[in-house]
Parts: structure tokens; C-alpha cells; sequence
């Protein structure tokens, strides 16, 4: 079965027939070529395809796109600002918050949603928040420095 | 006049040169490449552990409407592999498969739907053989060989002894040896395997975008099982999602995406499950380790014994040199004077093991770090004292002919000592909280490379033209670990110029030089003094510009960086005209830098095998954990780690950083949680849940200190970063484990069921003491 999906993708109104199961991540990296979500797994184990949907952080991969009728989904791709890097993203290319980068756009959104409910995030309030996104090469502790140069530059 | 002054790039933190791709979503990765003519490639894979192969009928799936390709073995011109005498692998199976999930057919077609009912289509018949999961199976009398050429099962046996071990022994105060068990751990990196391939049928060349540490490899090796030409195929290494290891050789989906092109006559995309990532495996081999060692009552260590049995799975991959690293760098970190070892490298039917972080050292120093912490203990040594006790002095070389010319193994032990407040915190933690050290090294890249050709080890290639800009060619291949950076880090400090200006191509077969890969931790240490090489020749080639327009001597030319100039009162030459005036009767200007290690630094020949280990220099790196168990659960916290990293020159002390922390917590995951698992050789750890990587909840804090014992062959001075602190973490984990509750850990992954196992044995033998001293009262 197909339906007509009409949401709202990095603040671009779609409409899409879509097969009722087509993953949101397939949607958005085949459909929409918006290849900055990434597939780490084979569903729900890593965070890799972490986007917002009406604000907070979901797995792509978990989510049938046919849900997201009359959403705002957000991914990696829309979140610069006028072709600059929003703190969230200079926190991770400045403080080495990313080396490989396949974890990256997951980790963004995942913190993107933390700061945007929680300005000023305790060590604890960012390890909460990113404990369903893995990353392998860091060992997180320039990650943690990463979201927290971003809420100060947020709120300076 | 102002001062103007030479722009420093060295030893500066930098943020990465490809990072704001990758903050912004615009990295490429394999998987990302999208065409609209692209099909699906999809491989079947082996459903038993040890067949023959009786007959492959592919007829059915052809005949699909749908489907573009199916290949088999009968598509490959020859077999593979990455070592050149151990090329015993093919793309897909022929005749005979030997571990569950090995590819035996590849199908192209327009969907995912299509692909998967042609692999249902392909009918297999399989004659199933007597399947071996572990080392010791293999091994026993009357096993069936897995290759007709390795008798026994034995892909290699290593042995050397050196010094005189008996009489080091002899002459010990206290003489231990310990069983040693590791499980098989796996890379486990984020980006599953892919590969982009794009066959122009209309001239029959290949281009492809594989997931590679080492395109190069991949270049040859797709030549050989193609039966084509190498100068008719293209690489091209998109981003990549991290390697550890893995990707170090060629792997089957590389290949067999070529294969399917190729047979396609178009474009196929080749995009692996998690699980077929892990059943691709090219991990740390489950390992047996006897370790042996002598000591005096002063912590002089006087002689090793010691063996490793290492079970590395269906195909020779790089077995033999990781069963020769783990007996060759016992040496290199501590002054051994005697040692004796036998290695044993044995085919099991499980997924083939590989180089994985730390090649071949990581439990064999596990063993070594245990043990002597242990006889530090019942000798009433301080642990740091052992080591102290031990320490070689640079330069020198070691018993089994390894160059060590830097050494900053004694001020790592300082910084970790101080840091972590050993003296005045050890023993008065409280219980069931405890601290531990141990130390490691590593390589800065094998000195002799795999496929030995008379070439210089590493080659880069600068261009500038009459923009002013400077585009830096290499073949070596940025995989997150920041090589890009520290090349353009490299030029911009010879040249003294604002980095801004060099632009990196990385790893294009077409338009880079050839580079072997990112391994061994060799692209700092060998590609940066390549870049180093080039950014002087280049400089010559602008000074003598500049002297030509300021009408003076090239001696008297002061180059300043982005300007040039006869003295202080001469206003000088911008950067810009300086390379007009280069470019005058020449055109664009092309340098290169080439780099190669010297003969003593290839390692010894007093046993076969014994290149394995010849490096031009060890980093070095200590650390402590600290500890707590909750003694209920035998839950271990790690509270904090302290670790020195001896790197050389620290040219990007960010990036530095960021690989020993990367390091110490991949230690982390091996020493806690994660392990390979195989029923009947099907893996029941396929996937990021089942296999255990630590999360961000349960990471420690892990504070780097950065000792810059410079190497006199260095770029810079710099060593490698990358991969020696991975090591120590394994045994200073149970060493704080030992600390805290008592028990000496010898088996990992230290999972609370082995810890609780062991605590609740201790608690036994003293009720059974206890008892026994009353019934004496």
C-alpha cells in the first residue's frame, strides 16, 4: 500500500507517495537525497540516523515515514544557519567531537534536542541524553566537551 | 617595520581539515553515493561452518526479471589476500566454504526486493564437513585440514629464544607463570562495509568508492580477482566511518561490488547489514597466553617464557604477523635481556580474524603488565618501582634487533604517577575502590612494507599554480584519525604559511600518488616526513624565485612564510609574486617529497619472522584506572583515567588527544564488555546490542598527558599516537581490580558474572581457611 506523505523536511514542504513501509531514514536518504542521517545498524542499536521529529530526537530507523504525516523533521543536513555552522556543530568540529564522522549527524540532532530544552545541560543531563547514540572512535570525552562549548556559545 | 614572522602550524591544537563536512552532513561515505542507473548488490552467504561445495545452479535467479548480475567464484580470476604469501581467500567461495556466512554468490538488481528473491533462487548444494570453533579442535589429532597446504591447522608456528632464559630464570627471586584467556573482539566501527562501483562498459574500466583504510590493496586486489588490468580501475576512498583494523586488507564486498559492475555493465552498490559486518569480522583473535617470567627482589626483570595460541579463524589474512608481533614486542618497552617464545597461529571455521588496533601486541602485554603487577605484589614491590627497574636507555637496540632511538617511557611513568595521586592515594581509596597502572608501546609504522618493491615508503606530490594556492596530493587515506591535517600541518610549517592555503586530495587513484594505507600507525611518522620532503623542495624552488626578483644571492633571501625578502629594511615579496615569478618560463610548479627508513630499523634476522617488529620508533604510554566494584553485583566502575602518551613532537596535540582517548576507551570495551560469541559458528553477537560497546553513560573521564620525547627520525619528532594506548588499559584494569578486592583477574572480557565468579571463590578459600585455622585452635 502507498500513501501521499506530506511533512515538513528541514523547513521545505513535501508531498511524496510513499510505500506505508518505508523507514523515515530510507525516505529521507533515497527519497528526499538527504544522505547526512546515517545507517550504523540494523535498527534501533546505535543512534546514527538520529533526527527531530517535531522537536524531539528519533530514531529514522525506527520510524515508518508514513507517521510523520503533517511533521517537522529536521536532520543534519538543514541545521546550519546562512551557510554557517550552528554551535552545536562548531562544538563538534572544534573540540574534536567528531573524528571518523559516521556517528556526527546522530550525535548533533540527539544534543541539538538536549540544548534546545536545556540550555545549560550538567555533565550528567548531555550523558543522558546521548546514551542511545554510539560512537567509536572518541570515547565520548571531547563529545561531552563538544555539547558543552556549544550551550555556552548558545547562551553567550 | 613590523614584525613578520614564519606562521606556525606545529604543535598547535587543530581542528580537522574535512570536520565541518562532517558536523554539516555533507561527508560522503560509500553508502551516500546515489546514481539513478544504480542497482543492488546483494550477497548470499554460507549457511553451514565447513562444506564442499557440490554445485552452484544460478539459472533460476538469472532468469528474474530484474536481476542485471550473479556472480560466483567462477567470475574470479584468482584468489587474494593482503599478505603476498598467505593469498589463500577468494572473493566468493570455491569449492569448499569454511565459516558460516562466507559470500558464495553476489547478485546485482533494480531493488532490494528483486536482489533478495535471486539469492533465494540460487540453489546450493553443500557436502558438510567436520567443523572446528576453536584453536585447541583444530589442533586435536586427526582434525581435517582446513587448507590442503596447513597441515595441522597450523597457518603459522613462530618461535625464537633468545638470551639465556634458563639461566635468567636460575637466577630470579621469584620465578611466576600464569594462563592467560582473551576472547575475540571486533572493530565494531560505525559505517557498515560499502562499496560504490561504476563500470564504463563502453571502455571497460572500473571506478569504485570502497570503505578502505587501504585503497591501494584494494587497487591490486581487484586487478587480480578481475582479471584486468590495474591501470583500467580507479579508487577512490570516500569518507570513511572509521577502521580500527578491519579495513586493512581487502575485503570480499569490495571485490565482489566490482564483480557485479562489471557483469552489470553499470553501477551497483554493495551496502552491508551490521551483521554482515561483524560475520566480516577481521578482528582480535581469541588468544591463549602462558606467560612465564623471572624477577629479583628489586623488580629486574630476569628472563621471559612465554607462549600464545591465537585461534584466527577460516583464511590466512594477516595471521602470521599478528601471531609474529605477539611474540617480537614483549621487546621494545622494557630492557629484556632473556626470552623465549612460541607462538601458534591456528584456522578454526569462524569469520577471519585481522590487524586490529594494537596488531598482535594487546594481549600478549596484557599477559606481561598482569603478571608482574602481580609479583610486584607478593615481592612488597610499588609497581611503578617494577617498571622503573626495567627501563631501556635510547638509543639502543633490543635483544631481537629493534631500533629504539626515543624513549619517554620513564616520563610517562612520572606524569601518570603525579597526576593520578598514586602515592598518596594508593591503598587509601576505601573498599572496594582500587588503583592500577600498566604501560605499553607501539609502532610508528613496519619499516619494511608487505609488498616489498624498491619504492620509497611514502611519496607525496604539491602542487601550486598561479592562484597562489597549494593543492597537497597523497594516496594516504584519512579514515577520521586526522592524517589530512597532519599533512597540510606538515607543508604549512616547512613552508611557514597560513594552512589555509593548502587544499589535501586524499586517496584518488587517479590523481594520487600511490600510498600502502593507514595501518601500523605509520601515515604520521612516514607520510609527514614525505610532506616535510616536499615542502623543502618546494621552498627551494621559491627562494631561488624570489632571489631572482630581488636581484640576490638564494642564501640571502630570508623566507619568511607568506613573504620574502633580501633584509630587514626590504619590504619583500608577497607569497602571491613570489610564485608568479616561479611559475615564469615553467608553468605550474610540481614537486614531490618522498620518505624511506633506513636498514637498521628493519627489524632483526635471528629467527624467522623476525622483520615483524622493526619500526623507525615506539611511542610509549602509561596509565592508571581507578576503580570501583560494587561487591554485590561485581559491577566495575571506572572512575578515571589518567594516561601518558609519549608521541614525539605532539604536531597536533588535539588530535593527540583525541586518538589516546579513542584508544584507552577501545581498551575499555575489551576489558569489560565486549566478545565475540559463535554457536556451531553462527555469531550470537551480530549486532551493537549483543555486542557490548560501552556507552556514553558508563565512560569514564580519561585525562591525556602528552610526552614529547622526540624522535631524532621523526617528522618534526614526532611518533605515533593512534594505537599504544589502547594496550595498557587491559592490565591496569585488572590491576585496580586486583587493588580493590583482592583477585587477580586472567580471563577477559572481566564481565561482573567472571568477576562475581572469582570474588565468590575468594570468599569460599577463606571460609574454608578460616575453618580449617579454627579447628587447629
Amino acid at each position: 500500500m502507498k500513501s501521499t506523505l506530506s511533512l515538513t523536511v528541514n523547513g521545505v514542504t513535501r508531498d511524496d507517495v510513499v510505500p506505508d513501509n518505508l523507514l523515515l531514514v530510507d525516505y529521507l536518504r533515497d527519497k528526499a537525497g538527504l544522505t547526512g542521517t546515517k545507517i550504523g545498524c540494523d535498527g534501533g542499536e546505535c543512534g546514527a540516523c538520529t533526527v527531530l521529529i517535531d522537536g524531539r530526537p528519533r530514531h529514522a530507523c525506527l520510524t515508518l515515514a508514513a507517521t510523520c504525516q503533517n511533521a517537522k523533521v529536521e536532520t543534519v543536513d538543514g541545521l546550519s544557519r546562512d551557510g554557517r555552522l550552528t554551535a552545536i556543530q562548531r562544538g563538534f568540529h572544534e573540540k574534536l567531537g567528531s573524528q571518523c564522522g559516521f556517528c556526527t549527524p546522530g550525535m548533533i540532532m540527539a544534543s541539538e534536542a538536549l540544548l534546545r530544552r536545556n540550555p545549560d545541560p550538567s555533565e550528567a543531563d548531555i550523558r543522558d541524553a546521548l546514551a542511545a547514540n554510539i560512537c567509536r572512535c572518541t570515547g565520548y570525552v571531547k563529545i561531552i566537551e563538544a555539547v558543552q562549548f556549544a550551550a555556552r556559545e548558545r547562551t553567550a | 617595520m613590523n614584525k613578520i614572522s614564519p606562521i606556525q602550524s606545529i604543535g598547535i591544537p587543530k581542528p580537522l581539515v574535512d570536520g565541518p563536512e562532517k558536523a554539516t552532513g555533507k561527508a560522503m561515505f560509500a553508502a551516500d553515493f546515489q546514481a539513478t542507473d544504480a542497482t543492488v548488490g546483494r550477497i548470499l552467504r554460507s549457511p553451514v561452518a565447513h562444506a564442499n561445495i557440490i554445485s552452484i545452479d544460478t539459472s533460476q535467479a538469472e532468469a528474474l526479471p530484474g536481476v542485471l548480475a550473479v556472480v560466483t567464484e567462477a567470475d574470479c580470476a584468482d584468489g587474494y589476500g593482503v599478505l603476498p604469501i598467505a593469498m589463500n581467500e577468494w572473493a566468493l567461495a570455491r569449492h569448499r566454504v569454511r565459516y558460516r556466512g562466507e559470500p558464495v554468490a553476489a547478485v546485482a538488481a533494480m531493488d532490494v526486493a528483486t536482489a533478495q528473491r535471486a539469492l533465494d533462487l540460487i540453489d546450493v548444494v553443500y557436502e558438510e564437513l567436520p567443523a572446528y570453533f576453536t584453536a585447541d579442535e583444530a589442533r586435536a589429532e586427526g582434525a581435517l585440514d582446513l587448507h590442503d597446504d596447513k597441515p595441522g591447522n597450523i597457518e603459522r608456528e613462530v618461535e625464537f629464544d633468545l638470551g639465556d632464559v634458563d639461566a635468567g630464570m636460575a637466577k630470579a627471586d621469584l620465578v611466576r607463570e600464569v594462563d592467560f584467556h582473551c576472547a575475540e573482539v571486533c572493530q565494531a566501527q560505525m559505517e557498515p562495509h560499502a562499496a560504490f562501483a561504476e563500470y564504463d562498459a563502453a571502455r571497460e574500466r572500473l571506478t569504485i568508492r570502497p570503505s578502505t583504510q587501504v585503497p591501494f590493496y584494494v587497487h591490486k586486489m581487484l586487478a587480480r580477482t578481475m582479471g584486468m588490468s590495474e591501470s583500467h580501475i580507479r579508487v577512490i576512498k570516500p569518507h570513511i566511518g572509521g577502521g580500527f583494523g578491519c579495513r586493512t586488507e581487502t575485503l570480499q564486498s569490495d571485490l565482489i561490488a566490482g564483480l557485479l559492475a562489471r557483469k552489470a555493465r553499470g553501477t551497483v552498490k554493495v551496502v552491508l547489514s551490521r551483521e554482515e559486518t561483524f560475520i566480516t569480522h577481521r578482528g582480535r583473535p581469541e588468544s591463549h597466553i602462558k606467560m612465564k617470567v623471572g624477577m629479583t627482589k628489586d623488580g629486574t626483570i630476569t628472563a621471559v617464557d612465554f607462549t600464545a595460541q591465537q585461534r584466527g579463524g577460516a583464511y590466512s589474512g594477516y595471521g602470521i604477523v599478528t601471531i609474529l608481533y605477539a611474540g617480537s614486542l614483549i621487546y621494545g618497552i622494557y630492557d629484556i635481556v632473556s626470552a623465549r617464545f612460541q607462538g601458534y597461529r591456528v584456522l578454526t571455521n569462524t569469520p577471519p580474524c585481522g590487524a586490529f588496533r594494537g596488531h598482535g601486541t594487546v594481549k600478549t602485554r596484557f599477559a606481561f603488565e598482569n603478571l608482574i603487577d602481580g609479583m610486584a605484589t607478593e615481592l612488597g614491590l610499588d609497581p611503578f618501582a617494577v617498571r622503573r627497574a626495567n627501563l631501556l636507555v635510547a638509543p639502543t637496540m633490543t635483544e631481537n634487533d629493534l631500533l629504539v632511538n626515543s624513549y619517554g617511557l620513564d616520563q610517562c611513568l612520572d606524569w601518570v604517577e603525579k597526576a593520578s595521586g598514586w602515592k598518596q592515594r594508593k591503598g587509601k581509596l576505601g573498599p572496594n575502590k582500587g588503583l592500577g597502572m600498566a604501560c605499553s608501546h607501539y609502532i610508528s609504522g613496519a619499516s619494511k612494507p608487505k609488498h616489498w618493491t624498491g619504492e620509497p615508503h611514502a611519496t607525496i606530490h604539491l602542487r601550486v599554480d598561479w592562484d597562489a594556492s597549494i593543492t597537497l596530493l597523497t594516496g594516504a587515506a584519512e579514515i577520521g584519525q586526522g592524517s589530512s591535517t597532519v599533512m597540510a600541518q606538515c607543508v604549512a610549517e616547512t613552508l611557514g604559511v597560513d594552512m589555509g592555503r593548502i587544499r589535501v586530495i586524499a586517496a584518488d587513484s587517479a590523481l594520487t600518488p600511490k600510498d600502502n594505507g593507514s595501518y601500523s600507525s605509520r601515515v604520521t611518522f612516514m607520510v609527514g616526513n614525505a610532506s616535510i620532503d616536499a615542502a623543502q623542495n618546494l621552498k627551494a624552488l621559491l627562494i631561488e624565485a624570489a632571489a631572482r626578483k630581488l636581484e640576490i644571492a638564494p642564501e640571502d633571501v630570508e623566507c619568511l612564510g607568506e613573504v620574502y625578502r633580501g633584509g630587514q629594511q626590504d619590504q619583500g615579496l608577497t607569497f602571491e609574486e613570489v610564485v608568479m615569478e616561479a611559475l615564469k618560463g615553467e608553468g605550474t610548479l610540481a614537486v614531490k617529497g618522498i620518505y624511506d627508513t633506513i636498514p637498521e630499523s628493519w627489524g632483526g634476522r635471528k629467527y624467522r619472522g623476525a622483520a615483524i617488529g622493526g619500526t623507525m620508533a615506539f611511542s610509549y604510554a602509561a596509565q592508571v584506572v581507578e576503580v570501583t566494584v560494587d561487591p554485590d553485583t561485581a559491577e566495575i566502575t571506572v572512575d578515571k583515567v589518567w594516561v601518558a602518551h609519549d608521541c614525539g613532537k605532539a604536531l597536533n596535540p588535539l588530535a593527540v588527544e583525541g586518538q589516546v582517548q579513542g584508544s584507552v576507551w577501545m581498551g575499555l570495551g575489551q576489558a569489560m564488555s565486549e566478545e565475540t560469541r559463535f554457536h556451531d559458528g553462527l555469531p550470537l553477537h551480530a549486532n551493537m546490542l549483543d555486542y557490548r560497546v560501552p556507552t556514553i553513560v558508563e565512560s569514564p573521564p580519561i585525562e591525556v598527558g602528552i610526552i614529547e620525547a622526540n624522535d631524532p627520525h621523526g617528522p618534526f619528532g614526532a611518533k605515533e599516537a593512534g594505537e599504544g594506548s589502547l594496550t595498557g588499559f587491559l592490565p591496569a584494569l585488572t590491576n585496580a581490580v586486583a587493588d580493590a578486592m583482592g583477585v587477580r583477574a586472567t580471563a577477559l572480557p572481566l564481565t561482573p558474572d567472571r568477576l562475581l565468579e572469582l570474588l565468590e571463590k575468594k570468599a569460599r578459600d577463606e571460609r574454608v581457611s578460616a575453618n580449617a585455622s579454627g579447628k587447629v585452635a
